[in-house]
């Protein structure tokens, strides 16, 4: 599985062997978990084993949480109070479930910006990107669907505005959410539909998961320094590395230890306060809530989304280029979709050879600005769209482009890095001045 | 720097948008009532849970549902633990319709233990089972539970305001202006003729169809607490938060052993990590 040159699993005994040259499985998890990993890996870089945990906690309660739901448009808001008020240990069950969805978007966030920070996403880890934006798209569409299941008022009215998007599409767009919706409206069918592929997607994440670690395996971990392992021989790597058992084993496990501290308190004493209240109102298709807002997470797109008005200029040239076919609605599509595009090209727009954000003197302020941006746009999008606050959005929306479309290619060209460290050993004895 | 900046996104990231009291723009009064299940200790007063069953069903019941609410959980751990004689005796004085009596035409009989609260008397007053929880961000378009954490404030506390909350209607209101005024309520009519050139509101609140239910003295608790207003608004408001939250007082009791549990995990944790590290970090 790995490009890197390390010890691999010798089988000892005669079973060992025998059982070795019929199916290699203990030389499979052998080999993956003595990985070698740059011994300079600092704290931003739990986040996966974060991710890993969040996805087998989500995949087993909610495995238990299907054994209890019914997916019928009558029964589905009652079936979650069963679960909350009868089902033995339901009500802990369900809000693991429900906050770990959170749990899982602040881990991946931390960690997507680790990877825009360090430049994870340069060559040769480009595939590891593609697969792991791939991976987020994928949650959030799990993540959508799921919120629909317990048909609350903000589940049912959130679906028609989320499919409603797909509506904005010239031409076609009617037809494509008539068919993701199974009705001309939301119902019975979008509500079975959802429910299926809420419990498969997650199986399709964890097999991306596992190319994710193939991918990042082959090439070896990206590291704060940015420099690339020695793997000419087995000596040199070991100067670099140390194995993932038990070092980063038990540093991640420690991590995440803590991590969980946090999200078993808000689980335990304030479960619901990442949700919308008004979705213990069982779905009322006459009844529109005043304000319709999506979960936390899906918050910044959702800025961008409204951000582009028909009073935007841009938004005017676009719809006066394509002969009135790209209005506002659509603009706004596009450009929330494009929003998580950008990340995805980010290897190819980046133009700098340095990895890691440590050595960019300019690249470091505007990393810090496209922080700040993500955080100003989710909370501009948990706001109305009226007063000064599509404004806002309109400027983090500009400035999430313009970091990476102008931003990242110009950088590499006209800025003057600092000296990176040659190795990874050094970097490593540099902040833990081992004495030789 | 970098690390400032992210701890700064990951903290805004995970206690997002202080909302306002007002919803829709409009000023209500909210009370912070101090209620004992607020807090990672807090739990049900039981017999707080008792005055609030009775308040709700010599007044409430008259109009609103509680249908998710099942008779036998009023014996529950964590509830109003009525004792069994009492939860049965309690489900008998109300009727419920069973579709299986008379040969299939159904029939009203007595209810028992495991049948549920009633639905609404009148189409127009909901059903209040989960209105606790529904409620906690008061109702208004942006509010969000961050209402509980910034001020420890919920469904109860918006319930309890709007049950003490009818005022003396502004002299501005022409008479015949449909509803009763309600300084804690948002989401309600609002006569022309109170508002500024502006548009402004002149006084807090709205107007809200449900004539004043309480008025302080409207029953008598067998443990001798004042029956004040307020206390029998907080009494039903409690009652309510355990309608819709029945299992507030294990949650949290679990959440304090996990929390304890990972607490001593991570020191174990940090000690083996460093333990392993340490020879490779030239401190050994």
């Amino acid at each position: 599985m790995s490009g890197i040159p390390h010890d691999n699993y010798e089988p000892k005994t005669r079973i060992e062997k025998w059982i070795d040259s019929r199916l290699p499985a203990v030389r499979f998890v052998h080999d993956f978990l003595m990985i070698p990993t740059p011994k300079n890996l600092n704290w931003w870089w739990i986040w996966g084993m974060v991710l890993t945990f969040t996805l087998v906690l989500q995949i087993v309660t909610g495995v238990v949480l299907v054994m209890h739901y019914t997916p019928q448009v009558d029964l589905a808001f009652s079936s979650v109070e069963h679960i909350m008020r009868d089902v033995n240990g339901g009500y802990m069950i369900r809000y693991f479930h429900l906050n770990g969805a959170s749990l899982f978007f602040v881990a991946v966030y931390i960690h997507i910006f680790r990877g825009l920070y360090y430049g994870s996403y340069k060559a040769p880890r480009e595939i590891t990107w593609i697969i792991g934006m791939l991976i987020y798209l994928l949650m959030m569409a799990t993540a959508f669907m799921g919120y629909v299941l317990p048909w609350g008022q903000m589940s049912f009215h959130g679906t028609a505005v989320i499919t409603g998007l797909f509506g904005a599409i010239p031409f076609i767009g009617p037809e494509i959410q008539t068919w993701l919706l199974g009705a001309s409206a939301v119902g019975q069918p979008a509500l079975n539909r959802f429910f299926s592929l809420h419990y498969l997607l997650p199986f399709i994440i964890a097999g991306l998961v596992i190319v994710h670690f193939w991918a990042f395996h082959s090439t070896g971990s990206n590291n704060p320094a940015g420099v690339e392992m020695r793997k000419t021989s087995k000596e040199e790597v070991k100067k670099d590395s140390l194995t993932f058992w038990p070092y980063f084993v038990m540093k991640d496990l420690f991590a995440l230890s803590v991590v969980l501290v946090v999200f078993v308190a808000i689980v335990g004493f304030m479960p619901n306060y990442l949700g919308e209240p008004v979705n213990y109102v069982p779905a009322n298709p006459l009844q529109t809530p005043t304000h319709i807002v999506p979960e936390w997470y899906f918050l910044p797109f959702y800025a961008i989304l409204r951000a582009f008005t028909a009073d935007v200029w841009v938004v005017m040239f676009a719809h006066w280029i394509s002969f009135g076919i790209i209005d506002a609605k659509f603009f706004g599509v596009l450009a929330m979709f494009g929003a998580i595009l950008v990340i995805a090209l980010a290897p190819w727009l980046d133009t700098s050879t340095v990895r890691s954000g440590r050595f960019r003197p300019m690249f470091k302020w505007w990393f810090a600005g496209l922080a700040v941006d993500f955080v100003v746009l989710t909370w501009a999008g948990s706001r109305p769209a009226e007063g000064i606050y599509p404004y806002i959005s309109l400027i983090g929306a500009a400035y999430w482009f313009g970091y990476f479309l102008v931003v990242l290619p110009i950088l590499g060209v006209i800025e003057k890095p600092l000296a990176q460290p040659a190795t990874i050993e050094d970097d490593f004895n540099a902040s833990h001045g081992k004495a030789e | 720097m970098l690390r400032k900046l992210t701890l700064t996104a990951a903290l805004a990231l995970s206690l997002p948008f202080a909302t306002g009291v007002s919803a829709s723009g409009v000023e209500t009064e909210i009370e912070d009532f101090a209620f004992s299940f607020e807090g990672p200790f807090g739990s049900y007063d039981t017999h707080q849970l008792q005055r609030g069953l009775q308040v709700f069903t010599e007044v409430c019941s008259a109009c609103h549902g509680l249908n998710r609410v099942a008779y036998r959980t009023l014996g529950d751990e964590g509830g109003p633990m009525l004792p069994e004689d009492q939860v049965r005796a309690y489900a008998a004085q109300h009727t419920v319709f069973d579709p299986t009596l008379a040969d299939g035409a159904g029939d009203d009989r007595p209810a028992t233990a495991a049948d549920y609260f009633g639905t609404s008397q009148f189409p127009h007053a909901p059903d209040l089972s989960l209105m606790a929880k529904a409620r906690a961000g008061f109702e208004g378009p942006y509010g969000t539970g961050m209402n509980q954490l910034f001020r420890g404030m919920g469904g109860a506390e918006y319930i309890a305001s709007i049950l003490a909350g009818y005022h003396e209607t502004p002299a501005c209101a022409p008479a015949d202006f449909p509803g009763y005024y309600n300084v804690a309520f948002a989401a309600g009519g609002y006569p022309e003729e109170c508002k500024d050139e502006e548009g402004h509101h002149l006084f807090p609140g709205s107007w809200i169809a449900m004539p004043q239910p309480l008025h302080g003295e409207d029953v008598e608790y067998a443990d001798g607490h004042s029956t004040e207003l307020d206390h029998e608004a907080q009494d039903v408001s409690a009652f309510l938060m355990w309608a819709a939250e029945p299992h507030l007082n294990a949650r949290k009791h679990v959440g304090l052993l996990a929390v304890t549990f990972l607490v001593l995990l991570s020191a174990l944790l940090y000690a083996t990590n460093k333990r392993i590290w340490a020879p490779h970090k030239g401190k050994h």
